[in-house]
């Protein structure tokens, strides 16, 4: 069984279609990376799963379960969780409060997973009691990541985690994705850095006008010349 | 002595009066505005209604304020702010909510709280009609006369029962408010639904419990202060009309969206108006035979029948020089 499979889905704002029949699965312990041009319903896509556009055609599963439409604070509660790319933290609550905002919907005591979260990103352990909006644009990310992982989830979305952030920043990312893929958590994420994205994930989708074009491995993608000459920038 | 006297009971205790009823209106407005996003025109209704609601109770139970010391419509004060603030659950319910669903511009949302205004406002006048009342029932309005220990002041300080209390009141909610939106789990996601409505959804926040809680705290906020004015001077059906436009003034002077802000504003907008209708011929009285010119029997910037516009300009002034507010709140 599929960790999220989603078969034909279709979907898009007011009567505009942007999603037009896609298909899409990965496994539990799996990176997912969607590419390609703009336009081609990425993002859509994502928010789509997420609950926050309405599919008209077509379904998408969690482990077998129908999460069609769902309300995002059920998805919360399966343990899926959603990092937008842009507006991704609560700038005027600190750290620490935009880490307990992640973890809104426990009833449990969660404090180990704060600390873990901490020692995750050292960088915001030093700034806990800090506004989330005085933070770079690195560490902002992390606090958007960090308020992710606060429901401890099996299934993470991450809209462009890297964008707008130095090569270095990025680099880095991309690392700590690969380190919570390890932990055991899904990883469904778009990226406009595609060939980086693609080094580390385990299946890569090419999306162009809202359907799949290409549906491979991600070194697969990477090596096909096809791929790398039109989306990959040769 | 006496001139200073009476700078302190007209300008001083006065504005902290006044300023204390806009602060508790324009919190209400700010908070409105910065988690449903639409300026709440009915605020000032609310304010009105639940002084009625007090009214009510204080006809009903009489007796109940003397056997405890304290004017019957204070003790009668948190039912009185239960009653409005499951009101404005329920005009939420009836009037906002639906139209939230549609997802239509605040503008729509605006236009439907001045609705609500004039069915307030008409449902107020048709039970209660347009007579003013006190509510002071079974018992009388304690006031007490404070004497300056100086030898040339023969007159005293005055301040009254329910201005002590509403002063008290605002301390009290203040706190009440500030731990809630620092401390409680449901307080700092209504801080995190105001800074970013899409965040709090996508991370699990009952965003429709947050909605609810915040017309309770405006509602019953807004019922003590109505309350508490009409203590002081007395329950009239257009009492709204007089408080509209200065806690809304003091909400945008604040910063809209900043609590903290609107707090300021209300004492700004207070003592504007107490400062702005003090006759200061009074206060200068004393050296007039040092002074250059002919002291004037009335020497007011703005006379007391014309007080509703210095908030007005205030405002004015504000969204010219300085948009955000004082505190730099959200741009509306």
């Amino acid at each position: 069984m599929h960790l999220l499979e989603a078969k034909n889905v279709h979907g898009g704002y007011g009567g505009m279609n942007i999603l037009n029949g896609l298909d899409l699965a990965i496994n539990a312990d799996e990176i997912g990376v969607i590419v390609g041009p703009n336009g081609a319903g990425k993002s859509t896509l994502l928010k789509a799963i997420f609950g926050l556009l309405r599919v008209t055609e077509g379904s998408i599963e969690l482990r077998g379960e129908l999460i069609t439409n769902a309300d995002p604070g059920e998805l919360v509660l399966k343990k899926m969780a959603f990092v937008p790319q842009e507006k991704n933290i609560f700038p005027s609550l600190t750290v620490q409060e935009n880490l307990e905002m992640g973890a809104y919907s426990r009833q449990d005591n969660y404090q180990h997973i704060l600390e873990q979260v901490y020692h995750f990103f050292p960088p915001l352990a030093d700034k806990r009691s800090q506004p989330a909006g005085e933070l770079s644009g690195g560490q902002r990310q992390m606090v958007a990541m960090g308020r992710a992982l606060m429901i401890e989830p099996s299934l993470i979305l991450l809209d462009e985690p890297t964008a707008g952030l130095s090569p270095l920043y990025m680099a880095d990312i991309f690392e700590r994705i690969v380190t919570i893929n390890a932990a055991g958590v899904g990883v469904l994420m778009v990226e406009q850095h595609a060939k980086q994205a693609l080094k580390i994930a385990h299946k890569g989708f090419v999306l162009v006008a809202g359907q799949n074009r290409f549906t491979d491995t991600g070194m697969n993608l990477i090596n096909n010349p096809e791929v790398a000459k039109a989306f990959l920038g040769g | 002595m006496n001139e200073f006297v009476f700078f302190i009971n007209n300008v001083l205790i006065s504005g902290v009066v006044i300023g204390s009823i806009y602060a508790l209106g324009a919190v209400g407005i700010t908070l409105i505005f910065s988690i449903l996003r639409f300026a709440h025109f009915a605020h000032a209704d609310l304010m009105t209604l639940g002084a009625f609601f007090a009214f009510f109770l204080t006809a009903l139970f009489p007796a109940i304020g003397p056997a405890l010391g304290l004017p019957t419509a204070f003790v009668m004060l948190p039912l009185a702010m239960g009653l409005t603030a499951l009101t404005a659950v329920y005009l939420d319910k009836a009037f906002y909510k639906p139209l939230r669903a549609q997802g239509v511009k605040p503008i729509v949302l605006v236009m439907a709280s001045l609705g609500v205004t004039l069915m307030l406002q008409g449902l107020i006048r048709m039970f209660m009609g347009t007579s003013s009342r006190n509510l002071y029932i079974d018992d009388r309005k304690g006031i007490h006369r404070i004497d300056v220990p100086f030898e040339l002041a023969n007159r005293p300080i005055v301040i009254t029962d329910p201005q002590i209390l509403l002063i008290l009141f605002l301390v009290v909610a203040v706190i009440a408010l500030h731990l809630f939106l620092t401390r409680s789990k449901l307080g700092k996601a209504m801080r995190a639904m105001s800074d970013n409505p899409d965040l709090a959804r996508v991370s699990g926040i009952n965003t429709q419990k947050v909605v609810t809680v915040t017309w309770i705290i405006a509602g019953s906020l807004a019922a003590a202060a109505g309350t508490l004015l009409s203590l002081d001077v007395s329950l009239k059906p257009d009492l709204s009309f007089m408080l509209l436009l200065p806690i809304f003034a003091a909400a945008i002077v604040g910063g809209v969206g900043h609590p903290y802000g609107a707090l300021a504003g209300g004492f700004v907008i207070g003592f504007a108006e107490t400062l702005s209708v003090f006759n200061w011929a009074v206060l200068l009285r004393p050296f007039r035979d040092q002074l250059w010119f002919d002291l004037p029997a009335n020497l007011a910037f703005v006379p007391t029948e014309y007080k509703i516009t210095v908030p007005f300009f205030i405002l004015l002034a504000i969204l010219v020089w300085r948009p955000t507010g004082l505190f730099k709140g959200k741009v509306l």
